[in-house]
């Protein structure tokens, strides 16, 4: 399914969406809209071959976790399309994306715009931090570190039952500094699991602030190419870019495309805020308005009328 | 009214850490989630970014307490034992370092979801040799948690609360002891945590039904004094019912069903909590009305205790209290 709205316009409308969420709940994962909005444009309208979304597109209330009393529980995965061999499969490894992610669904025309009117509101699917029954979603990762493991996994067993689909992975940098990452390469490299792939959105930021001062993890390109993966580096705001990187051959290791991107990009006023910005929470009413105004003029919209 | 505190951990942190040289503030890229952010701007001396890399941070605070510091650790409760068990046992609970686990948002306290939400870990700790677990339940036991916690000649995981929070007592956590909230005689309630707040809330209306009720809370997990339980046990005719931010499996309820069961006391325990299931995102409020974590939860847990009708509403419940999940007195997001 290809959405008739070039990615770049993708891009602009998620950004858009998180701006208008943010400004009405007076915060949220506004940064990552910046950094991560043309990574996951790109992957949805052009890169991941999905099918058409199996899930309503007014995503159903919260119906209860897995459990042997719950026969009807199913993930979120639906709104990626159906489960067949032809199709890839995306896992958004660091949960909190999910606003970003969210937004892209319903820009790429899988999910209602009421969708994100659902977000972090009790009872509800559309959790802040995504749940394998959040839409897009089809395991939980709000704990960091194991998306591209079970990605391996998956893509293993894929090539042992000659699926074409491929597994694909949204990861982000702070990632790096937890041991399973690096174990999930070598092992990817180990069994030459070459239908994974991986685009990490390098923004240099983690919840303390900037990566540097919290954990160096120096040149994670070297690194990840130690270990066996066959790695680009891309500009994360240049699809064109992301296009070429994603031909690379990798035959018999996973690839990596380490998008690096700049966490204020097409929301420039967001800079004030460094190097504090994994979680955007207005400080006064009058930084928030202030914010509106920028961020809108911006992103080519009216400010936000939060106030209603 | 109660009095309403903020942010307590972080003035009660900063204070014993200043007057405790070998203290360190440990911490794994949660720092202002953990209320520990000025701390680390002001002291840069005494702190340590681990960066969010929880298995090397569980042994390296192993090797810290080796040398005779005493590393409080600063994460949510959750990471500190899910990746990590197997470096937290082997590393700190086997040889006993003196390292200080601060687990903040425990249970469903956090929207963030299953994996954020440690609703299994006073199981996991209490079935750890070697472990004490303490956990807080208002401002004043939030005040006093890091001395208490650094007393200790061992390991410890504490629950903390962040934020604002009420003071419901007035007397620091003594190590060990629990607190008689009341001494009645027709049902013994048991509570630790957010809990106790919600017993108390429905306290007054169970007097008020005609129930005389007795509640302990417990802020000393592990070790337990046991003979007190069990004397209050024996002080009640109608049994014990518990009330838990945890599964109820492992956590305080089992902790009561164990001392009624090797001491063979015949009453009846009902044990509430969440029921071999996993929680989802939500708020705090909504998450405790949902899994049945509530005052109004307890009053209907102590009708069928007692195999009698209360009539117990809404309205008869003290007021709630509502955190916004968005209020701006929180930290982070999360
Ligand atoms: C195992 C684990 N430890 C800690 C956390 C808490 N946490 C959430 S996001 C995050 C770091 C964010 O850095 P990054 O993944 O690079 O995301 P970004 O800053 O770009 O949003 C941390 C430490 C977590 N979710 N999982």
């Amino acid at each position: 399914m290809r959405n008739e709205k070039t990615t770049d316009d993708i891009a602009l409308g998620i950004r858009r969406r998180v701006f208008e969420h943010a400004m009405r709940n007076n915060g949220g994962y506004l940064s990552q809209a910046c950094s991560a909005a043309e990574q996951l444009a790109w992957l949805y309208n052009e890169e991941l071959n999905l099918g058409a979304p199996t899930l309503p597109m007014i995503p159903k209330p919260f119906e209860g976790v897995p459990h042997a009393d719950n026969p009807d529980y199913h993930t979120g995965a639906g709104y990626n399309g159906p489960f067949e061999p032809e199709y890839d499969r995306l896992f958004i490894a660091p949960a909190h994306y999910a606003l970003v992610a969210y937004a892209t669904l319903i820009e790429t025309g899988r999910m209602a715009a009421e969708g994100l009117e659902m977000f972090n509101k009790d009872g509800s699917s559309v959790e802040m931090i995504g749940a394998e029954h959040s839409p897009g979603m089809e395991v939980h990762n709000g704990t960091l570190g194991i998306g591209l493991s079970t990605a391996a996994g998956l893509a293993w067993a894929r090539k042992r039952r000659g699926e074409a689909g491929r597994v694909w992975v949204y990861m982000s940098d702070g990632e790096v500094q937890e041991g399973q990452t690096w174990e999930a390469i070598q092992c990817c490299a180990h069994h030459r699991i070459d239908n994974v792939k991986a685009i990490m959105d390098v923004n240099k930021q983690q919840c303390d602030g900037a990566m540097d001062s919290v954990m160096e993890v120096g040149d994670i390109k070297t690194k990840m190419e130690n270990f066996g993966a066959v790695v680009v580096e891309v500009d994360a705001h240049n699809i064109s870019d992301m296009r070429e990187a994603a031909k690379t051959k990798h035959e018999g290791k996973p690839l990596i495309i380490l998008a690096n991107s700049n966490p204020f990009h097409a929301m420039p006023i967001l800079e004030e805020r460094f190097p504090r910005l994994h979680y955007v929470r207005f400080k006064s009413e009058e930084e928030r308005a202030r914010m509106n105004l920028s961020i809108a003029e911006a992103l080519g919209v009216d400010p936000i009328d939060y106030a209603h | 009214m109660v009095e309403m505190v903020s942010r307590p951990y972080e003035r009660a942190f900063e204070k014993h850490a200043l007057a405790n040289p070998d203290v360190l503030c440990i911490s794994a890229d949660l720092t202002s989630s953990c209320e520990i952010d000025k701390f680390r701007d002001n002291h840069p001396d005494q702190f340590l970014s681990m960066g969010m890399a929880e298995q090397n941070m569980m042994s390296f605070c192993g090797g810290l307490g080796l040398a005779g510091y005493r590393p409080f650790i600063h994460t949510f409760g959750v990471f500190t034992y899910r990746r990590p068990y197997d470096q937290l046992m082997a590393s700190i609970a086997y040889p006993r370092r003196k390292v200080r686990i601060m687990g903040f948002l425990p249970g469903i306290t956090t929207p963030g979801g299953m994996t954020h939400q440690a609703i299994e870990d006073i199981s996991v700790m209490r079935s750890m040799p070697n472990m004490t677990i303490l956990e807080t339940g208002d401002a004043t036991e939030v005040e006093s948690i890091c001395e208490v916690a650094d007393s200790i000649d061992g390991p410890v995981y504490c629950r903390v609360l962040r934020g604002s929070m009420p003071r419901l007592f007035d007397t620091p956590i003594v190590l060990g002891q629990m607190r008689e909230l009341s001494l009645g005689s027709d049902v013994l309630i048991v509570t630790a945590g957010i809990t106790t707040e919600e017993a108390l809330r429905a306290t007054a209306a169970l007097e008020k039904a005609g129930v005389s009720v007795r509640h302990l809370h417990l802020n000393t997990i592990k070790p337990c004094n046991e003979q007190a339980i069990l004397d209050h046990i024996n002080s009640v005719k109608g049994g014990v019912i518990t009330l838990e931010n945890h599964v109820t499996e492992g956590g305080i309820g089992s902790l009561v069903a164990e001392v009624m069961a090797d001491n063979g006391v015949g009453k009846k325990l009902k044990r509430l909590g969440l029921k071999d299931t996993y929680a989802h995102g939500g708020s705090r409020a909504y998450l405790m009305r949902y899994y049945g974590l509530d005052a109004l939860a307890l009053t209907q847990g102590v009708e069928d205790l007692l195999g009698q009708e209360l009539n117990i509403t809404e309205q008869d419940l003290s007021e709630a209290r509502v955190d916004a999940v968005h209020s701006l007195a929180k930290a982070e997001g999360l």
